[in-house]
């Protein structure tokens, strides 16, 4: 028996829980959120630093606080929700299958919102060669060990890798007492926000080494050291620059991915530059009632943008349920020179909505413009242009024309 | 003395301009007020928060994480870090309890930032 509803959530980190908030308020209450882990929260939970909500909220909280203001508003309207709710069917008729350990729950919902977050990339994934010994650790899975389960990761530490995550736990195994050697980042530039750099590398005098990447893993049973290699223009480790750090711990934040597992089992349409679905202005997939917001979309920065990007899905959601929302044309959001990726990738009518994007490299002065064949639509200029930081542009309702495709570009 | 500092205190991430000439500090780049307060303690006394955890008895799990209420001195940061792994902590917590109350005469507390349950 397929139990109906009209929305069901998959996933409880912040993109859920927002959206699940969100439709709430909105008057939409026949909800429930399915969760994997055995509490809500998502990655927030092991996210012990603070810094999060600063947009949302206007202060700053730490990860597990940001959380439990969306925990608490599901618990006072009695929000449904699962935890240890895996999902393992997702059909393009939007039934849902979860297995919990009480058995499995089955649902037929009018809407359906990707909120699943995304996975690290893991040594097997940027193929480092060498040895397999114990002491390698993605980033996260650290964050995980030393702020969930109160253990340490090793004592000598070497990361590659300069995403935020990475960053964020050189400070914290500093603090805790590790000794970390350097950052290594095989791109010219940082991959983490600049302030992560300063507060969490320059204040415990971490040493921060570009193009520069891990070429040989040594040790039997635990890590006792790693090769490091400087890399050309191209990446590529440069013969004979191999230098030998003696280190028992590795800690690998070399980027994340959408976890987009279930998107291809229900057939829908992904975007080989973001690795998430392609949406359209109200993030709708390509299976119409398929809506996805958040990590699982595309990776971001800040949690506040997720919250913000899951309250305009929302609000999506509750007017397709009403039968409200609009749909009278189908044009493309294309990347021009400089842009790595656009969310939305698609546009379906007149109304306002945020445009994500992420430059391809590091630019100074420049500006970014939407057009929409001869006509800029939206300029911004930017002192500085990074792909680590995502841009957002508002565009208001009523500027995209029914006819030609929009191109964003850098000038 | 001039000095360019990343304002840390939100993503943003300005890049701020400072002009110190031992009197007068001068703050260009910011894009609100809160860079410009940051950029004079930057020069004057540099502060920073940290977040850790606190050993947790009988509870949910074996730590619950904590947040300084208030930037301290960085030069406090270790010895705030000596007392917070001395410190034993019975559940349940709330977020927001003080923990530690003017850890160190800093006057910042150590708060709780999870709500952690008795084991059941």
């Amino acid at each position: 028996m397929f139990e109906k509803k009209d929305v069901v959530i998959i996933g409880g980190g912040p993109a859920g829980l927002s959206a699940a908030t969100a439709l709430y308020r909105l008057g939409v209450k026949d909800i429930v959120i399915l969760e994997r882990e055995s509490k809500l929260g998502g990655i927030l939970r092991q996210c012990i630093h603070d810094g999060f909500g600063l947009q949302r909220f206007g202060k700053s909280l730490s990860g597990p606080e940001y959380a439990q203001v969306f925990i608490d508003e599901v618990i006072e309207n009695h929000i449904e929700y699962h935890t240890d709710a895996t999902v393992v069917t997702l059909a393009p008729d939007r039934r849902i299958e979860a297995v919990t350990p009480e058995g499995v729950l089955s649902y037929s919902a009018r809407a359906v919102v990707l909120a699943m977050g995304c996975k690290e990339r893991s040594r097997g994934s940027i193929m480092i060669p060498g040895e397999r010994p114990s002491g390698v650790f993605t980033a996260g899975s650290a964050q995980a060990y030393m702020n969930i389960y109160n253990r340490m990761p090793g004592r000598n530490v070497v990361i590659l890798g300069s995403g935020d995550i990475g960053l964020i736990m050189a400070r914290r195994l500093t603090l805790e007492g590790a000794h970390v050697a350097a950052v290594f980042e095989i791109q010219d530039h940082p991959n983490g926000l600049e302030r992560n750099i300063v507060q969490c590398l320059n204040d415990y005098d971490i040493p921060l080494y570009l193009k520069h990447t891990v070429t040989d893993i040594h040790g039997n049973s635990r890590l006792e050291g790693v090769t490091v290699s400087e890399v050309d223009d191209s990446c590529v480790p440069i013969e004979g620059t191999g230098k030998i750090y003696p280190c028992d711990t590795l800690i690998l934040s070399v980027g994340l991915r959408p976890d987009n597992g279930l998107l291809k089992d229900a057939g829908i349409e992904i975007d080989p530059r973001t690795n998430g679905a392609i949406v359209n202005e109200h993030l709708m997939t390509s299976i119409p009632g398929i809506f996805s917001s958040g990590n699982v979309l595309h990776v971001h920065d800040l949690v506040d943008f997720v919250s913000l990007e899951s309250e305009a899905l929302a609000e999506s959601v509750s007017r397709f349920i009403s039968g409200t929302l609009s749909h009278d044309r189908d044009i493309s959001v294309k990347c021009g020179s400089g842009i790595g990726h656009t969310v939305p990738q698609r546009v379906s009518s007149g109304d306002g909505f945020s445009l994500s994007l992420r430059v391809s490299s590091v630019m100074n002065d420049v500006v970014i413009k939407v057009r929409q064949g001869e006509r800029d639509i939206l300029q911004r200029k930017m002192r500085k242009a990074n792909p680590a930081e995502m841009i957002r542009l508002d565009i208001n309702s009523g500027t995209v024309l029914p006819s030609e495709d929009l191109e964003v570009l850098v000038e | 003395m001039k000095k360019t500092f990343t304002c840390i205190i939100c993503p943003n991430g300005c890049s701020l301009d400072v002009d110190y000439d031992g009197q007068n500090i001068i703050v260009k780049g910011n894009l609100c007020k809160r860079g410009e307060i940051y950029a004079k303690e930057e020069i004057i006394a540099p502060k920073r928060t940290i977040s850790s955890s606190v050993r947790l008895i009988d509870g949910d799990m074996e730590i619950v994480s904590v947040r300084l209420s208030s930037p301290v001195p960085k030069s406090m940061i270790f010895p705030i870090m000596e007392v917070i792994k001395k410190t034993r902590v019975t559940a349940p917590v709330h977020i927001g309890d003080v923990l530690i109350h003017d850890v160190l005469s800093t006057g910042a507390d150590v708060i709780a930032t999870r709500n952690a349950e008795r084991r059941s």
